[in-house]
């Protein structure tokens, strides 16, 4: 077990240098560069090219990359050239906001997702199923962001009951986190509680099909050893991938509801990154997302190898 | 008294176009310790008369319309699904044709053993252990013990059915039901897993229904054999008499289609045509379409099955006078 996490660690490597020098090449490949958004709208072409030459954009690209990567070796990401502080500081000042938000929603997700799947696999074809993958479709189809602008429409502006944006940390007031994280939490959840409820109940459907679960039966187990012990541990095996899957697509998801909401996570703090063309800022920032999220496929797997037998046999 | 009788059973399936009938009027007994062998090719209805026995029929499509299964007494029909899980396990064990695919993948088969004895015995954790070594040792899995921690796929498709066997037994129950136990097995495994049930019955004294589209199988260890087609029961006979003196054609089509060693080379035989459509039965005799020996008579009335010699009934109108072989 221990030897596949590490394969599977040293096998990451590759992929996050992959990914930064794909930002890298993004970002250079966009036009208007930092100079115009630091010296303004008034500064003449000579000043931006000061600009420029001060922040060492004027080199050829590889030296450019080549210091950062030289700079990502000794641990040091640069500074970010509009916040004035390190983008590493910067980064884990945002972290947890975006994580915490992204955990609620898998919370919600897991909670909802699961339980409406497994229940609508149980009642197939009736009121209960109809209703939960009606449910679902809507959460599927609706655009996130209109779903966080119509709940502050509602609960905000009509009713006045929530916030309608900002961010109270967990640590300073477990209230005031959950009023200001709430609506930014179901917004982000809905599409994956319906992809995750489909999922949930093709697989149980499949899975309530198989020989075993005639066995269970035939030996006289209870139906809640049939379906929450031997069909259920089956049908989290596929499920747990797709888990992995809706987690990446929360913390990418957060970018938009971080901006609905305006909450100060690392989704904004990349949006005006890119928008000012910050590349020490953008190339850190991302570096620490693909972290996460590798790390998250990795948790995935070893998970899967825990649910599986089969798997963790062949790893060895 | 028997042990299981059931009685004009009729399963409903439905279909595309309104339901039809998966088993129709199917009566037989079983006696204390005796071997009962179903036979009959696929969609006969022998695995839905075993379901039904068992409350297992998947409803829907399947709904028993009439007749009884009265097993020690106790009409199993009437019987709510919390009766007759009671009934599953201590009452009557199943094992089924795929052993590959009939133990659960992700549970040790110690787990899966003892989680069988847990439910229906106020049974501790040290006991339920012991009861899986020594159903694993009885079923001939060599370093018992150790074996509890593996997971099937550690095991073959043989020690798999033996596992089965183990599960299904391990609350002593009267009746085995054995619904194909040995067709996906190889050749060799397949003589030491009917060994093993033979010398199982022994040991259990219980009464096993082997259910097989062999003909082979059901000569090694029925005591009596029933012959279904197209849902409906068609012949019965102790063993020696119905391989002594087939009293239906379709026996005999089932018998000469055995390959035989002696014969040069010469073309399998074959019952021609297939299992009628259980849509649309022909309205007399199931059999009838493919019959060498039909007159008139077979399509017209459903025949009864009427009784030929002691133990031995037939429902062919014909049977005195098919040739004797």
């Amino acid at each position: 077990m221990g030897r596949v996490i590490l394969n599977r660690v040293l096998g990451s490597i590759p992929v996050i240098l992959i990914v930064t020098l794909i930002t890298f090449g993004l970002m250079r490949a966009i036009p208007g560069d930092v100079s115009a958004a630091l010296g303004g709208v008034s500064s003449t072409l000579a000043e931006r090219e000061l600009i420029r030459k001060n922040l060492g954009l004027d080199q050829p690209w590889y030296v450019q990359l080549t210091k950062w990567y030289a700079g990502l070796a000794r641990g040091d990401l640069g500074r970010s050239i509009f916040l004035g502080k390190d983008v590493t500081q910067a980064t884990f000042e945002r972290l947890p906001v975006t994580v915490s938000l992204s955990i609620y929603a898998l919370v919600l997700t897991l909670i909802f997702g699961m339980v409406s799947g497994v229940l609508a696999a149980l009642r197939q074809n009736s009121w209960v199923d109809q209703a939960a993958m009606m449910f679902a479709m809507i959460g599927v189809s609706m655009p996130n962001f209109w779903l966080g602008l119509m709940m502050i429409v509602l609960f905000s502006v009509q009713l006045g009951w929530l916030p309608t944006g900002g961010y109270i940390p967990f640590t300073q007031d477990p209230i005031g986190w959950l009023r200001s994280a709430t609506m930014p939490a179901i917004s982000l959840a809905l599409l994956q509680i319906g992809l995750l409820a489909r999922i949930t109940r093709s697989t149980m459907l499949e899975v309530l099909r198989q020989d075993y679960i005639r066995t269970a039966r035939a030996k006289g187990l209870p139906n809640y050893l049939v379906v929450g012990k031997h069909a259920l541990a089956n049908t989290m095996i596929p499920v747990v991938t797709v888990i992995g899957i809706i987690v990446s697509l929360l913390i990418s998801g957060a970018v938009v509801t971080e901006s609905v909401f305006s909450i100060p996570g690392v989704g904004q703090l990349l949006t005006s990154a890119i928008l000012n063309r910050d590349y020490p800022m953008i190339q850190g920032g991302l570096l620490f997302v693909t972290m996460l999220l590798v790390g998250i496929n990795i948790l995935v797997d070893v998970a899967y190898a825990w649910l599986d037998p089969r798997v963790r046999y062949e790893g060895g | 008294m028997s042990l299981l009788s059931v009685r004009n059973l009729q399963v409903l399936f439905a279909g595309e176009h309104g339901e039809f009938a998966a088993v129709d009027d199917v009566s037989f007994d079983l006696a204390p310790g005796e071997v009962l062998g179903i036979v009959g090719e696929s969609g006969s209805g022998k695995s839905v008369t075993a379901l039904s026995i068992m409350g297992l029929l998947p409803r829907p499509p399947a709904r028993v319309a009439r007749g009884s299964i009265v097993f020690e007494g106790e009409d199993l029909l009437r019987y709510g699904e919390r009766d007759l899980r009671r009934i599953r396990g201590p009452g009557i064990g199943m094992i089924f044709q795929e052993p590959m695919t009939s133990l659960n993948p992700v549970f040790t088969i110690g787990d899966q053993l003892m989680e069988t004895v847990r439910v229906h015995e106020r049974a501790g954790q040290k006991r339920q252990r012991d009861r899986a070594v020594e159903m694993l040792d009885k079923v001939g899995i060599a370093g018992a013990e150790r074996r509890l921690d593996d997971y099937p796929h550690q095991l073959s498709g043989g020690m798999r059915q033996r596992v089965m066997i183990a599960m299904a037994l391990i609350c002593n129950p009267r009746l085995l039901i054995a619904d194909e136990p040995t067709t996906a097995l190889d050749v060799t495994i397949q003589q030491q897993i009917l060994e093993l049930l033979l010398d199982l019955r022994e040991e259990f004294r219980m009464a096993i229904m082997i259910i097989t589209h062999n003909m082979g199988v059901v000569a090694e260890t029925a005591d009596r054999v029933i012959v279904m087609y197209a849902g409906r029961l068609v012949e019965q006979a102790p063993v020696d008499g119905l391989f002594a003196r087939p009293a239906h054609p379709y026996t005999r089509g089932l018998l000469d289609s055995i390959p035989k060693l002696s014969d040069e080379r010469e073309r399998l035989k074959t019952i021609p045509g297939t299992l009628p459509n259980p849509a649309s039965v022909p309205p007399g005799c199931r059999f009838e379409p493919r019959c060498a020996w039909r007159v008139g008579a077979c399509a017209a009335a459903v025949p009864p099955l009427a009784a030929i010699a002691a133990g031995h009934d037939s429902a062919c109108i014909r049977h005195r006078e098919l040739p004797v072989q």
